[in-house]
């Protein structure tokens, strides 16, 4: 992709990644979430869409491809640094005040529960500039408004470039309405991801 | 390491809006989840045309037609019958064989919104022979959503899913055995009903009223707090009789409640809970 602004280096001052995407996008996190440094010192939340009616083997999966924790979100559960939460099948993920996660039955947004926007703006409220968002293949406009809700609170936010996904309406819905994204193939936000830097000492004021 | 931000004109409108609602109204949200409540707000500001809370406020306090409209905003959750068909397995397969051995029976039904779990029991305790001897108290602090549960009907368009569900819970008969349809609707059996009691009732405000063999209270205390949560438990554990049961929603738990103490694990995996002996 041509002109696409340059990503700024790594900040220790992210706190969470969030991530979306439905059909295709486990693809690309085949791709990610093994790069995950083991020292990453941010949480990383995920929503997919998946069928609602039988238990997610998600966390199973990617557990013994990545450094990290991996697990599905529990209610009220503490966000801890460092660990991979994948929404339940047929519940929102939300963050609330903690920040803890949050698990609703609100009806589907976009026809989807869990639904990418839901986590990306409840998060973008709590994490504000210190929040990535990460949006992937997919065939509707769930995460559209999400990410540009994470990018008005100053949050960085990347959408997978559309050529590299194998259904691009989601990543083009969001760049329709914000073309500001980073626009990456999932190998370049690996990379990207695989350089995050260890937390600094906390407390030490920016 | 993640800092609390200062308190944001949004935050402090919520606390503000949720306050004046309980003054007024005797409405207690206080002790929810705050990101539910902000996107479900969301919703009603755009429904209210209203730009802030604080605008949303000012109509709640002075208007008393926007009230019962915002509460429809702030309570109703989207349940269907037979939800999780495998928790109505383990009441089938664990429970109700207990249940049997006494001659009469109370189930509380807690949260009840428009009553898709309150005919999914009565259905199951039809099934299973224990309707006759049953009364499922069905309370909600939605009186809209109760009035719409106490009618027993839902649009046809729901049916199908209900009607997959039920059968995937261990049913012993057809859906279609209880409900009458027309005009776009069902409308359940009367005979079901007749075992039902709807009332008023709020985890946050009120307190027990009356000793239930089975509590089932779902996708409700993930709207709470943590206190919140820890006084409905009690509220659960002291209506409770001697080895009463409790249901819970599938993603819901008493592990990191005040009240793990007081039940043991029946079936955990659908987290169904038997009140300790000697409480």
């Amino acid at each position: 992709m041509s002109s696409l602004p340059p990503l700024p280096p790594h900040a220790a001052s992210h706190d969470a990644i969030v991530v979306g995407g439905s059909s295709g996008a486990i693809d690309a996190l085949i791709q990610l979430l093994p790069a995950l440094p083991p020292t990453l010192c941010a949480a990383v939340l995920i929503v997919l869409h998946l069928p609602r009616d039988r238990r997610s083997l998600l966390a199973d999966i990617f557990r013994q491809r990545c450094a990290l924790p991996v697990q599905e979100a529990q209610d009220k559960e503490a966000i801890t640094p460092g660990t991979v939460y994948f929404a339940p099948p047929d519940y929102h993920l939300l963050v609330d005040q903690g920040p803890h996660i949050a698990l609703s039955i609100d009806k589907p947004v976009h026809y989807s529960r869990p639904s990418i926007d839901v986590l990306f703006e409840s998060a973008a409220d709590q994490y504000g500039e210190r929040l990535v968002g990460i949006l992937l293949s997919g065939a509707n406009e769930d995460g559209a408004h999400g990410l540009q809700a994470i990018r008005a609170a100053g949050g960085l936010t990347m959408v997978q470039d559309p050529a590299s996904a194998s259904m691009p309406a989601m990543p083009l819905a969001a760049l329709a309405r914000d073309a500001g994204h980073h626009v990456l193939t999932p190998a370049a936000m690996a990379d990207w991801l695989a350089q995050w830097p260890e937390r600094q000492t906390p407390g030490v004021s920016a | 390491m993640f800092q609390p931000k200062k308190a944001r004109t949004a935050d402090i409108e919520q606390r503000l809006l949720i306050d004046a609602i309980y003054h007024r109204y005797h409405y207690d949200f206080r002790g929810y989840a705050q990101a539910s409540l902000k996107r479900r707000l969301g919703s009603a500001m755009l429904h209210f045309g209203c730009k802030t809370l604080s605008q949303l406020q000012d109509r709640v306090l002075h208007d008393p037609v926007v009230f019962p409209a915002l509460l429809q905003y702030l309570t109703v959750q989207v349940s269907e019958m037979f939800r999780d068909p495998s928790y109505y397995q383990s009441l089938r397969a664990e429970v109700v064989p207990l249940l049997r051995t006494y001659p009469s029976l109370k189930v509380w039904v807690a949260g009840c919104s428009a009553g898709e779990e309150v005919y999914s029991l009565a259905i199951l305790l039809k099934e299973e022979g224990l309707l006759d001897r049953t009364l499922i108290y069905a309370t909600d602090i939605n009186h809209q959503a109760l009035r719409a549960a106490e009618s027993g009907v839902f649009d046809v368009d729901r049916i199908a899913s209900f009607t997959e569900n039920h059968a995937r819970s261990g049913a012993r008969s057809s859906l279609s055995d209880y409900y009458t349809a027309r005009y776009g609707r069902v409308v359940f059996d009367k005979s079901l009903r007749d075992h039902m009691v709807f009332s008023d009732h709020s985890l946050a405000t009120d307190s027990v009223f009356a000793e239930m063999h089975l509590v089932s209270c779902r996708n409700v205390l993930i709207y709470f707090e943590r206190d919140l949560q820890n006084r409905a438990l009690g509220l659960f554990r002291d209506s409770l009789c001697h080895r009463g049961f409790l249901g819970l929603g599938s993603k819901e738990s008493l592990r990191f409640s005040g009240h793990a103490d007081a039940f043991d694990d029946f079936v955990p995996e659908d987290r169904i809970y038997r009140k300790k002996a000697g409480l």
